[in-house]
């Protein structure tokens, strides 16, 4: 492990040579929002949000799956990615149902607190509104896939923490779902452990615990790091932490 | 089998070949398959058995592609002493007459009409590198493309290059990557080399998708020995002991002869343990996808070999530093791996001499759509489109004025009959806001709507789209309700804008090239044809202040398009 020096925001900065964007970026309190990343599970570079311009690169580079590198010089917030970020979150929003009144997870959802503090007061395309369905068989948890953004937390968190690989993707584009097994109802599955885990991950009132109401879902967002460390130093105090965003306000 | 062997394998099979008193070769791939060639091929072969004592002077080949794709089944007649002569459109009736004619010798005037001349710009026009043995040998013999020149360059590379000599022989030849991307593949062949590793894989990647493009497939159907050839060559210059071709599971054919050509191969000591007898040992799989458009990206393909769901991982890293299973991987079109034999053979100046100053060699094109000769050719790059669409492909039928001519499949453009005379490479292509992609040449009269092919094409990427990054899959599905308003005649112009807006939104921050370049066919027509969507635009709905955006309902419900 070596140090690299890179430039962020017009400030020379170092960071570790095996440190992701997103690390080095969140370590120097700037905020930058993501909806797929989660610490302690591997990166996905799907929600598009953490978009960063990098000098020199073609494309833009979502800095949750970018490494460090020496000299690079990096911008996290311009003109052009405020439009991107909130043209993300409009399609986002247009995908699915994403009334927010309705919702268990009104005023604790991420997505939510996301697209307030991006700007992102209307949509302009379609709303397509799917009618999907909801799976309500487990004893514990429901799954709305009208919520789900398919940030993948759940299905990462079920691999890669309990190790069970109970949920999947199921279909492609637009047709996407969240599935458990063999796509056969929540409730009935083998391999599930109801462990839980992947609603705490999950970013939106996609999975929620049953008998919550609109806006009593809470959930623990650094939950998945308390146990990780648990596991790590066998403690198992709980202290809570805000979340990265929230004191972040939005600025014009 | 060494050098020796080869040659005298060679020699026999031309012994033989000259020995026959008439070769009747039959095309065997997919369009003239599934035009009525098996019948044809059964009628010669029935006579055969009817007639045994001619079995061993008349021989009929089931070859691979000859090129007037819409004119099959093709048959070519070959007689020692004589040109060959070409039939199309050969039906079970004509192939008798035919077999009469040649064979037996009686007099029939009915297959005059059917010859097709092969002095006709559209067999002069053309150079065949990597389809140069296409429609001569039978793809499913080796000894057929060993007494063709097969595998020499091969022995020669073992033999008298060292690794690096190999990959500098491709650097200087100047080939460029044949998927679409352009990218030199002799340094990515030298990346792969350096990199340093206990394992490499090289990978050809036959996933072709383009609707209207069968390049790969045919030239995986007509002579898959030549990809394997240059996969070992491949695997030599980089160091890999093992490669993998993904083959679309649309192409069971292509996939059957690729299988038997690897057998073939490998029972001969041409690959496997010890390739010709040098301490170099390859060993090729085949891997079969599952119908996903998005798995011809080289990520995407790697995790499906790997047996994950096919779904692109952010580069960096690219797969020479890091791909499956994390080794450094070499990952080529399989044309690409076509050209490799032909340059060892000839030499890096040789190749370099066709084609334009940045882009070497020749290309394959699958001609379709409104076109007299569809099909596919061999062009040397540089060659004018004029000389393309008009002089091989014959023009436009029925009268009919050319409108434009789109390349590069669902991620490349249209080019307006106003840049007929651009010379078709890498650089002109993109400057006209289209690619060279992988050789998909669609032309188009005017009696085509363009904002209606903008449609097809999105239609086609919103249902390719994996679904793993939110600007490819709601984007797509966005822009194609956008353009199914617009062909409606419901569309205001604030849908034009936002369409507009969202076509750039998407081509920089989608993840892979899927996304990155699903607004092409899009952006491209409205670059050369906005006037076509200007006319469509709905101005009564404008006049209400754009209000009408959001109430005014697609001709497909949200249900439907879901």
């Amino acid at each position: 492990m070596s140090v690299v020096t890179l430039t962020l925001n017009d400030e020379l900065i170092s960071a570790n040579s095996d440190q992701s964007l997103l690390e080095v970026i969140r370590e120097h309190d700037i905020y930058i929002p993501t909806l797929c990343h989660m610490e302690g599970l591997s990166e996905r570079g799907g929600c598009r949000m953490c978009l960063v311009e990098v000098q020199g690169s073609r494309t833009l580079q979502a800095a949750c799956v970018t490494e460090v590198a020496e000299g690079m010089v990096v911008t996290t917030h311009s003109e052009r990615l405020r439009k991107y970020r909130r043209m993300t979150l409009e399609l986002i929003f247009a995908e699915r149902n994403h009334v927010c009144a309705v919702c268990v997870m009104n005023g604790h959802c991420e997505l939510q607190a996301v697209a307030a503090i991006e700007g992102m007061d209307h949509v302009r395309f379609d709303y397509l509104h799917p009618d999907l369905p909801m799976d309500i068989s487990h004893e514990r948890f429901g799954l709305d896939h009208n919520r789900c953004i398919l940030c993948t937390r759940c299905v990462r968190v079920c691999d890669e923490v309990e190790g069970a690989h109970t949920k999947d993707v199921l279909g492609r584009g637009i047709n996407c779902r969240i599935i458990n097994d063999l796509n056969q109802p929540w409730g009935s599955s083998q391999s599930c452990t109801s462990c839980g885990k992947c609603v705490e991950v999950c970013p939106t009132g996609a999975l929620f615990r049953k008998g919550a109401t609109v806006a009593e879902m809470v959930k623990r967002h650094d939950f998945l790091s308390w146990i990780t460390s648990g596991r790590e130093k066998n403690e198992w105090d709980y202290a809570g932490q805000a979340p990265y965003y929230a004191t972040e306000r939005r600025k014009e | 089998m060494n050098r020796s062997d080869l040659h005298a394998l060679g020699e026999r099979e031309l012994q033989k070949q000259s020995e026959a008193r008439c070769r009747l070769l039959c095309c065997g791939s997919t369009p003239c398959l599934s035009s009525g060639g098996t019948a044809v091929q059964e009628v010669f072969k029935g006579f055969l058995k009817e007639n045994r004592d001619l079995k061993a002077e008349v021989a009929v080949v089931s070859t691979g592609c000859m090129g007037p794709c819409s004119r099959g089944p093709l048959v070519t007649v070959q007689q020692p002493g004589e040109e060959d002569v070409i039939y199309e459109r050969v039906t079970s009736e004509l192939a008798q007459e035919i077999f009469k004619k040649h064979v037996t010798d009686e007099a029939t005037d009915r297959v005059e009409t059917h010859i097709l001349p092969n002095d006709i710009p559209f067999f002069t026009k053309q150079k065949k590198v990597v389809l140069a043995n296409s429609g001569l040998i039978d793809p499913e013999r080796l000894e057929d493309y060993v007494a063709h020149g097969g595998y020499l360059a091969l022995g020669h590379a073992l033999r008298e290059m060292t690794p690096e000599e190999v990959c500098n022989e491709i650097i200087n030849s100047g080939l460029r990557g044949r998927g679409g991307g352009g990218y030199p593949s002799g340094l990515k062949w030298n990346l792969v080399r350096r990199a340093k590793a206990d394992k490499k894989y090289v990978i050809a990647n036959g996933d072709e998708g383009d609707p209207g493009a069968y390049m790969d497939r045919t030239l995986m159907e007509s002579d898959p020995h030549r990809v394997l050839e240059g996969m070992a060559i491949a695997g030599y210059a980089v160091g890999a002991e093992q490669g993998f071709i993904y083959v679309r599971g649309e192409y069971p054919i292509a996939a059957k002869r690729l299988e038997k050509a690897i057998r073939m191969a490998e029972r001969r000591g041409l690959l496997g343990s010890r390739v010709m007898d040098t301490a170099f040992n390859f060993r090729i799989d085949i891997r079969i996808g599952a119908g996903a458009f998005v798995c011809g990206e080289e990520t995407a393909l790697m995790a499906s070999i790997m047996g994950k769901r096919g779904q692109p991982v952010p580069r960096p890293p690219y797969p020479p530093s890091s791909g499956l299973w994390g080794y450094p991987t070499l990952i080529n079109n399989v044309e690409t791996f076509g050209s490799i034999a032909p340059i060892i053979d000839n030499g890096a100046e040789w190749f370099a001499g066709i084609g334009t100053a940045k882009s070497k060699g020749t290309k394959i094109f699958a001609l379709a759509g409104q076109v007299e000769n569809t099909g596919l050719i061999e062009v040397p790059m540089g060659l004018s489109l004029r000389e393309i669409v008009f002089d091989i492909g014959g023009g436009v039928p029925d009268g009919r004025t050319f409108k434009a001519a789109q390349t590069g499949g669902p991620s490349g453009g249209c080019i307006p009959a106003d840049y007929l005379d651009t010379p078709v490479d890498y650089e002109s292509l993109r400057e006209l806001g289209s690619i060279m992609g992988s050789g998909g040449l669609v032309v188009m009269d005017d009696t085509t709507s363009m904002p209606n092919v903008a449609k097809y094409f999105m239609e086609f990427c919103m249902d390719e789209s994996c679904g793993k990054c939110v600007p490819c899959r709601v984007g797509t599905v966005q822009l194609y309700r956008i353009l199914d308003r617009i062909t409606a005649g419901t569309a205001t112009r604030n849908d034009l804008t936002i369409m507009e807006e969202l076509c750039t939104m998407m081509r920089e921050t989608s993840l892979c090239g899927l996304g990155q370049s699903a607004p092409n066919p899009l952006l491209s027509t409205l670059r050369y044809f906005r006037e076509e969507y200007e006319a469509l635009i709905n101005d009564d709905l404008h006049a209400t202040n754009g209000r009408f955006t959001l109430a005014t309902p697609s001709t497909r419900s949200a249900k439907e398009v879901l």
